[in-house]
């Protein structure tokens, strides 16, 4: 799965809030849509899809994750644990002699510290994750169309009482392809 | 889809034949000065000793030039056979993102029948130069240098068998490269997807071969050097050592050409692809590099550790450098240079590491050959560099001349389009 359908499965909704759903079922006037929708000004919350799709972070605007940076570190961190666990046992705690080797012999630690350094980069970059898009066990995820899971896509704009258009909207979406434009109030 | 032609100026091909008559200067000095015994003196003294037992051999320049003929023709005929080993991978794999670069591995293997007669005419005229099992003595029970080590792997290593095995490897590569191109040139030609079917059949068996025969010339090519040692890792390591090269030498080639106007539609996302390419399989070879020394190193067997005692110390600590520099260049390099995102996307990050991979894993083969043959007269001066020049030079002219004999974009090939808006 890429970043983009894990960031829309895992959004953090706050309560009570209206917003309009323009359905697509073509993945091309989906993207053409996304990118219509935002040069006219209005702000997209998020665009639900049966699977990732190319090129929709670029047209949403999303930048690209930071993860890979919090890896590498997670990864040196790990490389640092193993090689000082390894030498402070072997050398200094219990010494031992192994196969008439020095007790601190580099060669021998390299499969440990390369394990420790996938596991701290593994597991640390999904424990990353979860802080970072602030997702534990009683997280709910709203769904905004059920259809979104099976043959469309869903585009969801929130509606600021007041402020929204409702009508204007329901034309931009339309002009641009929606086959439906429903609205729908997300409860906690 | 456009056509694109490469054409190669009379003023490139020139350079490439300059590069060859550098390199042919440069070996006949090389040649001169060993010959006539300049700074050669002060290792013969040291050669006595225990290795006198061993019948130690004085090194002759013409010695010094087989072994370097063999180095580079294993090197070059690796790189080319990988360009047949890629495209049969792309094929069975269904692979569409490669498509536009697909005429490059291409032409990289045709320098394979250059390889293949360089080959038999350094075995014919030089095999008692590089390999110590060609010598007759060896087997005759009379002879005070009889080895029954060696006697005991007379059915696989003799002449005759060796020889034939030589001859069938070339011959079902360079079959297999034809039957493959011919029927992409003729995709160009027709169209259709019949081509296209065929290929795929055809890559399938090839990789079947190309698993027997890369492993086997691995053994007969560069592990028989080292007679009396084995090591079960090695046909792995040799491979690692090709295919990464020839990943390199596909992008570097991919780069140049797109740097000069030429494979336009070619994007960043087919170099992170390639990039992607580079990175892991030098990883891959490290891990290959590690498995073979951990285990030796660990258990510490005599007869297994003299060939890393030859490579870390040995022979007057000549090749001690090489054998870090090896570790540094083909792993350590690439490995923090290509890690993020951006470096496999720059052409200038990628040109940097694939000129240092394919630097790197020629000292990988200088280091697996040297040691068992030039010993402590080894080194790297004229005759070296010549020959890695003469045979680069030839090595560009064959496979320039392949790139100009076809269209760079495989016009008809069915996945081209999926190719062109490859996204990563």
């Amino acid at each position: 799965m890429d970043l983009q359908s894990i960031r829309l499965l895992t959004y953090h909704i706050a309560m009570n809030k209206k917003f309009v759903l323009g359905i697509y079922d073509d993945e091309d006037v989906l993207l053409q849509a996304i990118e219509n929708v935002r040069a006219a000004g209005t702000k997209i919350y998020d665009v639900f899809s049966p699977y990732p799709v190319h090129g929709i972070d670029d047209v949403l605007g999303i930048k690209r994750s930071r993860l890979p940076i919090a890896a590498f570190f997670l990864g040196l961190t790990g490389m640092a644990f193993a090689l000082w666990m390894q030498i402070w046992m072997l050398g200094f705690d219990w010494p031992m002699i192994i196969g008439g080797k020095p007790h601190i012999s580099l060669p021998a630690f390299i499969p440990v510290t390369f394990e420790l350094t996938v596991l701290f980069a593994a597991h640390g970059m999904v424990i990353t994750f979860l802080i970072v898009q602030k997702l534990k066990p009683s997280t709910r995820v709203p769904v905004f169309d059920k259809r979104s899971t099976d043959d469309k896509f869903v585009m969801a704009i929130e509606v600021k009482d007041g402020v929204t258009d409702l009508s204007a909207l329901n034309n931009l979406l339309r002009t641009n392809g929606a086959i439906e434009v429903n609205q729908k109030e997300v409860l906690k | 889809m456009t056509e694109e032609r490469l054409i190669i100026s009379r003023k490139t091909n020139n350079k490439f034949f300059l590069m060859i008559a550098i390199g042919v200067i440069l070996l006949i000095v090389g040649i001169i000065a060993m010959a006539a015994g300049w700074g050669g003196e002060h290792h013969a003294e040291e050669a006595h000793g225990e290795a006198a037992a061993v019948a130690h051999e004085a090194v002759t320049w013409s010695k010094r030039l087989f072994v370097n003929l063999w180095l580079n023709n294993v090197y070059f005929t690796g790189i080319a056979l990988i360009g047949v080993f890629f495209i049969a991978v792309q094929y069975v794999a269904y692979a569409g993102w490669s498509v536009l670069i697909k005429r490059i591995p291409e032409a990289l293997s045709y320098y394979l029948p250059i390889g293949g007669a360089v080959m038999l005419l350094v075995f014919l005229f030089g095999g008692h130069d590089i390999f110590h099992w060609t010598h007759e003595y060896l087997y005759d029970v009379n002879d005070p240098r009889y080895d029954p080590i060696i006697e005991g792997k007379a059915p696989y290593l003799n002449f005759w068998f060796y020889l034939i095995r030589m001859v069938a490897y070339f011959v079902l590569w360079i079959v297999f490269f034809n039957w493959l191109r011919r029927n992409s040139i003729n995709e160009d030609l027709y169209g259709g997807t019949d081509y296209y079917h065929r290929s795929i059949r055809i890559s399938a068996t090839f990789l079947v071969v190309f698993g027997v025969t890369s492993s086997l010339s691995a053994w007969d090519w560069v592990l028989s050097i080292d007679t009396h040692w084995f090591s079960t890792m090695f046909a792995w390591y040799v491979f690692a050592s090709w295919w990464v090269s020839g990943l390199a030498a596909t992008t570097l080639t991919v780069i140049i050409l797109k740097q000069n106007g030429y494979l336009k539609m070619v994007n960043a996302n087919h170099l992170h692809d390639l990039g992607k390419f580079v990175f892991g399989f030098s990883i891959f070879w490290t891990y290959v590099w590690f498995s073979q020394f951990m285990l030796i190193w660990y258990a510490n067997i005599p007869e297994e550790s003299i060939y890393f005692l030859e490579r870390l110390g040995g022979h007057d600590g000549k090749y001690t450098w090489i054998f870090f520099f090896n570790l540094i260049i083909n792993f350590a390099f690439p490995f923090l240079v290509l890690m993020t995102r951006d470096a496999k996307r720059q052409m200038i990050m990628l040109k940097l590491v694939t000129i240092a991979i394919l630097i790197g894993h020629w000292f990988d083969f200088y280091l697996m050959m040297m040691p068992a043959t030039m010993g402590a007269s080894g080194g790297i001066g004229f005759i070296e560099i010549g020959t890695a020049l003469v045979f680069l030079g030839v090595f560009l002219i064959t496979f320039t001349k392949g790139l100009t004999k076809a269209s760079l974009v495989p016009v008809n090939h069915p996945f081209l389009e999926e190719s062109v808006h490859h996204h990563v």
